[in-house]
């Protein structure tokens, strides 16, 4: 059974991606007037070589179903199209970006999945008493904020204030960048053994990280909170707690087990915020990562560079979703043994 | 004969002043079995669970709940948590109205039933599972090596159950509290439990606290039955005299509306 | 934008879709007792303490800061100066003159933030009503009609949900094209699936409940059933949502005209001061208090919002229980 659900997972991711394509796809003719106009630059609209050459690669003489298995084709291929404002395929722009947000984003994401189990466990167990109001109030006001505004209040309170933080960038200016390896300044600059470096790059980590995680924290506490809640309501809790056993055993093996499937699949959705989070934070902290590019494309209305963006999130983010899904299969039993 | 537990005016108010158990009081004499009948709702459970301390979070009890099994009499209901961790699984078992819910569908099997074991009777993970294989054997589980290593879903409804009872049994306890252990069960499994607690309570001077709706089963089982209503103890007696000579008027409406024998085939639930 | 979608559909030991589905396959009569009276928790729980939500101080407080917010945004003509009026006066900080300061136009920021409400709480409304009117009917036929027609318009559904909200809005809006009609489109595109998600849940438990089972026996027709008991008890669920979305609403409009999607300059909105006030930490007081101004009303829909639920949806309230 479990290579039925794994089948049964795969379809619907597959299908799902031929969605998100699709959704792409028809924003790209939902932009008002000559969908050229908008994703061609002035000078290349008056190139007739060009238009011609774009015409044929997209497909656009044709009717509308085949101008999507056209542009299903290109993307299959990798192309989604060359961003206005870089002059470069987009795809390129993307992988040169990506590292840099992955930097921030995944240990921002352990973070708030370590502070996220513990806070939320913890005002599960607290139930209507002072601690678990404190930490409702806390989340709920970290639901309330918004990030972008959060990054710009920490970077006054810890740059322009008190000084102790870098102003942005991956890197001060006067360190030169370790060569790219990983993508990673600080791995890299650890795998040169340029330790200075490795920590002056850490050091720019910091408030990115710190507001992606107070941002996902909000969101992951509430979910734990209420999963843990109803884990420490069930019967079979009672169970283990008439049986005797201490109350801590009876916390990591009995609730924890069982409240950590519905967290491990909603780790997806953490990640989609982290996404998201990046889109709007990442800019404040000069942090040259696809949230910025996905900024500057939106604010220069750089509709090739802004789907291209979209497409690839969703796609990343239904992958994640499935791999999520899998993690869940393989860790209950009931799924795993039926 | 001497009482191992008695519980003297309980009276229980949950969260928002709501109060669910008037005023009880019972006795269960060492290595007997006795009985708790009631419709539902009529605080039963919510009884049990004040024995074990596991009544929800914010619940006030009064009265007292003389337990004498344990090295000194104890009033069960002031034990702190240290106590309890004593008390609990050892001195006093449980088995819960519905054993599908009540055992962990991540846990093995053998976890469940040895993980008691190893913190009480400080058994070897060795013979811990030794024991469970003996236990499982006990309540005619078939094939207790490879059960050890199932997940509860692999089992039906009535082995479900007599996992659950086999883990109650594991610390050799001396009281055994049992909600409604057979609700589920279809009638052939049913008579197999029952009997195994009448085993039990021969062999090993277990006593028992059995909390039924059905009065057949009752009748079979209990020597001393007590009948709930409204959070109170309405009648009380010898079962044989309290089931065949009703004085009070709802039991007697509870002993004619007791059901015919042909009433009983509900099927065995199917596992999933 | 990181909303938490709560009743997301990955998360099947929390979904709603299946209600009681372990008590269901055991049907003795006994059980049937049983299962009833738990019914009726939510039920009593409902009627009894909808108002007991004032007894909590934080919501009043709460419904204090949006009263204030209402009456700022419809007494701000006449409380403040014209919002776009320049003035020599350029980075002002905060003054008697001037209580928030001026921007980088001379402009009075007090004002801007004052009339940023005008724009936020009603362009909020409309979009969480017209995400509601089309989730909630897209939800009600997905959950009466089942099959097929469920099928096609829950895929619908996930096909949303395999974007993050802001980036889907995001890439809406850029594809339309900047401005506050555009923006508001594209955030009802995102929106309305989470509504239709939760409303058919709520049909759906009603629907396998015995209690539209009853109402069957009694000869009672699909029509009357949809009127009398499917839409009265999906409107808990439903009104505790909207509360949730609206700050949610406020927050994904400044969200996207923080990135200069939404409202065309020189309008005043608050996402869009807050991006100018990014480019200058020294002016703090720019963005400082539109940034204060969502953060307050926001969390004072998400107060009461969650307080609403803890009232009103049957899957929280079993926390009482
Ligand atoms: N956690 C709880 N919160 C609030 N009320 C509860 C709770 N548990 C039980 N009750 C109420 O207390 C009363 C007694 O419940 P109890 O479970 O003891 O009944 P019972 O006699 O075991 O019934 P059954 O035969 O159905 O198991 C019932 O009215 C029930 O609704
Ligand atoms: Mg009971």
């Amino acid at each position: 059974m479990l290579l039925g659900f794994l089948l049964r997972r795969g379809v619907i991711t597959v299908v799902l991606l031929v969605g998100v394509t699709l959704v792409s796809f028809l924003l790209i003719q939902a932009v008002p007037g000559d969908t050229m106009s908008a994703t061609l630059s002035e000078q290349a609209l008056q190139d007739p070589e060009i238009v011609a050459a774009y015409r044929a690669r997209w497909g656009l003489d044709e009717p509308l179903y085949v101008q999507y298995l056209v542009y299903m084709r290109n993307v299959l291929q990798g192309d989604l199209g060359v961003s206005q404002q870089t002059g470069r395929p987009v795809l390129d722009d993307l992988l040169t970006y990506v590292p840099a947000t992955l930097e921030i984003a995944l240990p921002a994401m352990l973070l708030s999945l370590v502070l996220g189990v513990a806070i939320g466990l913890y005002a599960a167990v607290k139930h209507d008493r002072a601690g678990d109001h404190a930490v409702r109030a806390g989340t709920l006001i970290g639901l309330s904020t918004p990030p972008f505004w959060l990054a710009l209040v920490v970077l006054y309170v810890f740059f322009y204030l008190l000084g102790v933080s870098p102003s942005g960038g991956r890197l001060s200016t006067w360190i030169v960048p370790p060569e790219r390896v990983t993508g990673s300044v600080v791995i890299d600059s650890a795998l040169a053994g340029r330790w200075d470096a490795a920590w002056d790059a850490i050091q720019h980590t910091a408030l990115p990280v710190l507001v992606l995680t107070v941002l996902t924290v909000a969101m992951l506490v509430r979910f734990v909170r209420s999963a843990m809640l109803e884990v420490l309501d069930a019967d079979y809790v009672r169970a283990a707690r008439a049986k005797g056993l201490p109350t801590s055993r009876v916390l990591t093996a009995h609730v924890l087990r069982a409240g950590l499937v519905p967290v491990i699949t909603v780790s997806g959705l953490a990640f989609a915020s982290m996404l998201s989070g990046t889109v709007l934070v990442e800019q404040i902290f000069s942090w040259p990562g696809v949230g910025q590019y996905a900024f500057r494309s939106a604010s220069a209305l750089d509709v090739p560079a802004v789907l291209g963006v979209s497409l690839f999130v969703a796609v990343v983010y239904t992958v994640v979703n499935l791999l999520v899904d899998l993690a869940y299969g393989l860790i209950d039993p009931r799924i795993r043994l039926s | 004969m001497s009482q191992i537990l008695s519980i003297e005016n309980l009276a229980v108010t949950l969260q928002g002043d709501q109060r669910v158990i008037e005023d009880i009081s019972l006795e269960v004499p060492e290595g007997e079995i006795v009985g708790i009948a009631g419709e539902s709702g009529s605080g039963k459970s919510l009884t049990a669970a004040a024995l074990l301390g596991l009544l929800p979070d914010r619940s006030q009890t009064s009265g007292h709940a003389w337990w004498r099994g344990g090295a000194e009499p104890r009033d069960l209901l002031t034990l702190d948590q240290r106590s309890w961790n004593r008390v609990r699984g050892r001195e006093i078992a449980m088995v819960f109205q519905d054993a599908t819910a009540a055992l962990h569908p991540m846990l093995t099997v053998g976890t469940q039933i040895t993980e008691h074991m190893r913190v009480h009777l400080q058994l070897s993970r060795r013979d811990a599972r030794r024991r469970a294989v003996e236990l499982l054997d006990r309540v005619r589980i078939p094939d207790p090596e490879a059960s050890l290593r199932s997940y509860p879903h692999q089992f039906s409804g009535g082995m479900r159950q007599r996992v659950a009872i086999a883990a109650a049994l594991a610390c050799q306890p001396r009281l055994l509290i049992a909600d409604e252990p057979t609700t589920a069960l279809d009638v052939t499994v049913q008579a197999g439990i029952l009997r195994l607690l009448e085993e039990l309570r021969a062999e090993t001077g277990l006593s028992v606290l059995f909390i039924t709706h059905d009065l057949a089963v009752l009748a079979a089982l209990t020597t001393q039955a007590y009948v709930f209503r409204e959070g109170r103890v309405i009648e009380s007696g010898a079962t044989e005299e309290l089931l065949f000579h009703p004085r009070h008027e709802y039991t007697k409406t509870l002993v004619a509306a007791r059901p015919q024998a042909d009433d009983w085939d509900e099927p065995e639930q199917v596992a999933r | 934008m990181t909303e938490p979608r709560m009743s997301e559909p990955r998360t099947p030991d929390l979904d709603a879709d299946r209600p009681e589905q372990a008590e269901a396959e055991q049907h003795t009569d006994a059980r049937a007792d049983r299962i009833l009276a738990r019914r009726r928790w939510p039920q009593r729980l409902r009627v009894a303490e909808i108002h007991s939500i004032w007894r909590q101080p934080a919501v009043i407080a709460a419904a204090a800061i949006l009263a204030v917010w209402v009456l700022l945004a419809l007494l701000a003509p006449v409380l403040t100066d014209d919002p776009i009026a320049q003035s020599p006066d350029l980075y002002q900080p905060p003054s008697a003159a001037h209580w928030f300061g001026t921007d980088e136009l001379g402009r009075d920021v007090f004002a801007r933030v004052v009339h940023g409400a005008r724009l936020s709480l009603p362009l909020a409304v409309v979009i969480v009503a017209f995400s509601l009117a089309i989730g909630g009917l897209v939800g009600l036929l997905a959950g009466y009609l089942g099959r097929a027609a469920d099928e096609i318009l829950m895929r619908l559904t996930d096909l949303v949900f395999a974007f993050p909200q802001i980036i889907l809005a995001m890439a809406v809006a850029a594809a339309f094209g900047p401005s506050t009609r555009n923006a508001v489109i594209a955030l009802i595109i995102v929106s309305w699936p989470i509504y239709a998600r939760v409303i058919r849940s709520a049909v759906l438990s009603i629907r396998t409940s015995d209690f539209l089972a009853s109402s069957r026996l009694l000869g009672v027709g699909p029509w009357q059933a949809l009127r009398k008991d499917v839409i009265p008890n999906s409107v808990g669920p439903a009104v505790v949502l909207a509360t949730l979305e609206l700050g949610n609403a406020v927050l994904m409009l400044a969200a996207l005209s923080f990135l200069g999607l939404g409202p065309r300059p020189p309008a005043a909105e608050w996402g869009a001061m807050i991006a100018a006030g990014s480019r200058d930490l020294s002016i703090w007081w720019v963005s400082v208090f539109p940034g204060l101004a969502i953060l307050t009303v926001v969390l004072a829909f998400n107060i009461v919002g969650d307080a609403l639920r803890d009232r009103l949806d049957p899957r929280t309230a079993r926390g009482v229980r």
